[in-house]
């Protein structure tokens, strides 16, 4: 069996806003294989980047473990810590908020090393970020422009280099290509790609698109409010999708093509709750056509159903 | 195509804007049509000039730098340009209107759904306030929302349902053609989708004509009958939605389908089309699309093509299908 | 409306990158935009004329600040003294010239004083946030909450008149003003995906704050920090009018009109030409300070 890299256990991250206890993330449990590719799917605000963000330390956890190469990161201090970040990374979604505009390209790509103090001397530092540079495909000669001068794909592979450079083993990839045009996107979603086949990289990638999830994932998790519905290989995800919710985000995804759509388009009703105390009970109750007496008062667990298949919801293979 | 009547017609417009890096060749030579009740679907990357279009069809392109260097644009058998602006104001938000993209943005946030509906139909039917309110009612219950809440302000709607209240603001005057742009890339997928949906049953129900402004080949698939694909400002291919899907020509067309990852199917690796956007000041010479055309030709670099209909009622701009 | 904006995006220079060698930073950006502004521009070359007088005073002056010649008390405006001579006959050209040292110094090393004070509390403040934040802000609003020259004056009055103790209390009474830009800066800036960045590559906080937030709040500082030098400048001619600034005989423009009223109704030179030298001075480091909020702008960017 696969290495596990990292694995999560009942992670939860609440965060305290004046109208209440805001549960961005709420008992999250998965574990990611090394070199695999973990796709985390949701709609805005179901807390998958804030996942991403708690897994490295980012913000700190309400409560939870994060195992990382058999040992809880969270227990880390400060300078543990530290050491720790050269082996897990982010890309982030917005390749303009996520650069300094007053680095150059070099400064930005050179600083994980300046700051971890990898190399002595300028001539080596340079070397490597030249290196970098060739491995993400930016030319040597944009070494000295700054961000806002290139293009967004260009300012992704910045912040792919950037992430690179410290020879991490995990990355959190947080919406790489939201922010591109698809032919660009398709070019990014090709490099993490040979990115990863190179390097051995695992990945936890968080979108919100479900076609650009499945096409990087290995396996995927579903999440709604904080928590993970369902999770499962993406074959059989897409295939024979089990949680009420899946079904529905699946369905809803306009198809480029036409003649018979495969699924049946399911209307979901209303919009996503407040996770601001959530109340018991399955969070997708609201909206759920399959919804019943015990959904309200009950919270449905992860339950594994085989295969490494898990589903959240009371009536897992009893539903139409 | 059916030979309805058409309610838009765009023969050679062209939009440029000038800034100090030099002429910005926003649409050029854009030519498309659209019958009454029939949707047009126009797709394009960041900078094909979609919004552009939209903004020169509405007749609200800013002045300068920018400027509609040449065309016509048809409205029920009038050419738009050239109309005072007190004409066009009777026009605007009454027989075309618009849906932006970005919902929290394109609603005033010190006034109520209710008023800001109201306003829309004030302006252009007779109508008291209080007939307006009652209309604005109405409208909100046509888009899904209980009319009760009339009373409230934007920020007590989430993105979905702000984006509907925008569509019965744009459906208020009973409009001929709604111009929609992008106005889902927003939303969350089933909200896209709840969106999409109800755009779709208001549209017949309106019998509103329709541009759809979109990166996203299956909102095209969806919703429209026609479809005009854009590349730096140029219609480089332009035809009715199955031909689209089934038989597309020119290779910008093949390289965005190849760039989409397919849900319904695997593929290993995708396509991308090689290379970036050209500067939009300074496009490349002949065929804007040929440094990264997979089938380009040294005879591309050198001449603009022309469209050409390579069966009726499907235009490219492609040099491989001219003879 | 939004889509104006969207619009106006498809022009952002997505600049060919074969293009482009040269180092072309944001900086250098802001450069090109002041170049075209005229008043900006005009407000610069004050500024210029001004510094190079205050530091070539020596030889442009054509006297000394401080050689009297009773014998040509109150003269006026003459191709020898082409702006006059005052009370005891000395040369107020040469004068003003030296008090153009003064005034600059005291302009600059008070905003000096209270852009470093104001930016550190500021940065700060708005980094950490919490209990230290609301310590640093209720102190600078008790500051602010004391008429500036006021406090200027019971600060000069409490250390004694001299050219430091004005600087000094010029830039401690400017100093709240610096603390509350810095702090609203840097908490726009905190939460930017870049700072994130820096920390997931293990950067500490002093890193962070110098490299990442400070240059990026540099903006609203460097306008408030020209137009400061405007009010500091005043302040301190203020102080030395009332007899509390600079000391006669150092030729300070406050105390030069402090000294000429006295003669105002008879001998109208002694009084105007400091005064208008305040008044140049002023327009100039607004002019300039104007200019420099629509360069570094980013909402008029191009």
């Amino acid at each position: 069996m696969a290495k596990r890299l990292i694995e999560v256990k009942n992670l939860k991250k609440h965060f305290e806003t004046k109208k209440g206890l805001l549960h961005a993330v709420d008992g999250v449990n998965f574990f990611i294989n090394e070199g695999e590719t973990l796709g985390l799917v949701g709609e805005s605000g179901c807390g998958k980047s804030t996942t991403g963000r708690v897994v490295l330390r980012l913000l700190e956890a309400t409560d939870g473990e994060i195992i990382f190469e058999d040992k809880n990161i969270l227990d880390y201090n400060k300078q543990q810590m530290r050491e720790m970040r050269k082996k897990m990374q982010i890309v982030f979604q917005d390749p303009f908020a996520s650069l300094n505009p007053r680095m150059s390209v070099a400064e930005i790509i050179a600083e994980p090393l300046e700051v971890n103090k990898v190399f002595k001397s300028k001539k080596d530092l340079d070397a490597r970020v030249k290196e970098l540079m060739d491995t993400v495909g930016l030319a040597d000669r944009l070494m000295n422009i700054y961000p806002h001068e290139l293009d967004g794909g260009r300012r992704q592979r910045i912040g792919i280099a950037r992430a690179l450079a410290l020879n991490p083993k995990f990355i959190v990839q947080d919406e790489p290509v939201s922010a591109l045009d698809v032919s660009i996107q398709a070019q990014i979603l090709n490099l993490m790609a040979d990115l990863q086949k190179e390097l051995g990289l695992t990945y936890l990638f968080i979108s919100h698109d479900l076609s650009v999830v499945k096409h990087v994932s290995d396996r995927i998790a579903v999440m709604y409010l904080g928590q993970i519905v369902e999770l499962s290989d993406y074959n059989s995800m897409f295939r024979d999708p089990q949680h009420p919710y899946t079904q529905a985000l699946l369905s809803a995804i306009p198809v480029p093509g036409i003649g018979k759509p495969k699924r049946e388009r399911i209307i979901l009703e209303g919009d996503v709750p407040s996770p601001i105390n959530p109340p018991e009970g399955c969070r997708f109750y609201g909206r759920c056509r399959h919804r019943q007496d015990i959904c309200k008062g009950q919270t449905p667990e992860l339950k594994d159903m085989g295969n490494e298949r898990f589903v959240a919801c009371h009536f897992t293979g009893n539903l139409k | 195509m059916s030979k309805k009547e058409n309610l838009l017609e765009i023969k050679g417009l062209t939009i440029r804007y000038t800034t100090e890096e030099g002429t910005v060749k926003a649409v050029e030579n854009m030519s498309v049509e659209i019958a009454k009740g029939e949707t047009l679907g126009i797709v394009g990357e960041t900078g094909a000039g979609k919004t552009t279009t939209a903004l020169g069809i509405m007749q609200l392109i800013p002045n300068p730098p920018g400027k509609i260097e040449g065309g016509e644009i048809i409205f029920e058998g009038e050419n738009l340009i050239g109309k005072s602006a007190a004409q066009l104001r009777k026009i605007r938000g009454n027989k075309i209107s618009m849906i932006f993209q970005d919902p929290m943005t394109s609603l005033n946030p010190v006034m109520t759904v209710g008023e800001q509906i109201a306003e829309v139909i004030q302006l252009h039917e007779k109508k008291s306030a209080k007939e307006s309110m009652i209309k604005a009612q109405d409208m909100l219950e046509t888009v899904g929302i209980p009319g009760d809440r009339y009373k409230d302000y934007p920020h007590q709607f989430s993105g979905g349902m702000r984006q509907r209240v925008v569509i019965a603001i744009a459906l208020a005057c009973n409009p001929q053609l709604l111009i929609a742009d992008e106005p889902t890339t927003a939303l969350d997928v089933t909200i896209q989708a709840q969106v999409l949906n109800l755009m779709k049953k208001l549209k017949e129900e309106f019998e509103t004509s329709m541009i759809m402004i979109t990166h996203d080949l299956g909102i095209v698939a969806e919703i429209c009958d026609k479809v005009a694909i854009m590349y730096a400002g140029n219609v480089v291919e332009y035809t009715d939605r199955d031909t689209l899907f089934t038989s597309p020509k020119h290779p910008y067309t093949l390289g965005l389908f190849n760039s989409i990852p397919n849900i319904e199917e695997d593929e290993d690796k995708l396509k991308p089309i090689k290379g970036l956007m050209p500067d939009p000041t300074d496009l490349p010479s002949g065929c804007p699309f040929h440094p990264r055309c997979p089938k380009a030709t040294p005879e591309c670099a050198e001449r603009t093509p022309n469209p050409v209909a390579v069966k009726d009622g499907h235009v490219v701009s492609c040099l491989l299908f001219e003879k | 409306m939004a889509n104006v904006n969207s619009a106006v995006d498809m022009k952002t220079p997505q600049v060919d990158a074969k293009k482009v060698k040269k180092k072309r930073s944001q900086w250098y950006e802001v450069w090109r935009r002041l170049r075209k502004n005229k008043a900006a521009m005009v407000g610069l070359v004050i500024i210029s004329i001004l510094l190079f007088s205050a530091i070539f005073a020596d030889f442009i002056a054509p006297e000394g600040y401080d050689d009297q010649d009773l014998t040509r008390r109150f003269a006026s405006p003459s191709s020898e003294n082409f702006m006059g001579t005052d009370h005891l006959g000395r040369d107020i050209f040469s004068r003003i010239i030296y008090g153009t040292r003064i005034s600059l110094q005291v302009g600059f090393i008070a905003v000096g004083i209270a852009a470093l004070t104001g930016g550190t509390l500021g940065a700060v403040a708005g980094y950490y946030g919490g209990k230290l934040d609301n310590i640093i802000m209720r102190l600078m609003d008790v500051l602010l909450a004391i008429p500036s020259i006021l406090l200027a004056i019971s600060i000069v009055a409490a250390l004694g008149s001299s050219l430091v103790n004005v600087m000094i209390a010029v830039g401690i009474s400017s100093t709240p003003t610096y603390a509350r830009i810095v702090r609203a800066s840097v908490l726009t800036i905190k939460d930017q995906e870049y700072v994130e960045a820096a920390r997931a590559i293990g950067a500490n906080d002093f890193r962070i704050i110098i490299k990442h937030i400070l240059p990026n709040s540099m903006a609203p500082i460097i306008v408030q920090a020209t137009l400061g030098v405007a009010g500091a400048i005043l302040s301190a001619a203020g102080l030395s009018f009332i007899g509390l600034g600079i000391q006669p005989p150092n030729p300070e423009w406050g105390n030069m009109l402090s000294s000429g009223r006295h003669y105002i109704r008879d001998y109208w030179h002694i009084a105007t030409f400091p005064g208008v030298a305040i008044m140049i001075t002023i327009f100039g480091l607004n002019l300039l300070g104007d200019g420099l909020r629509d360069a570094l702008d980013p909402r008029l960017k191009n």
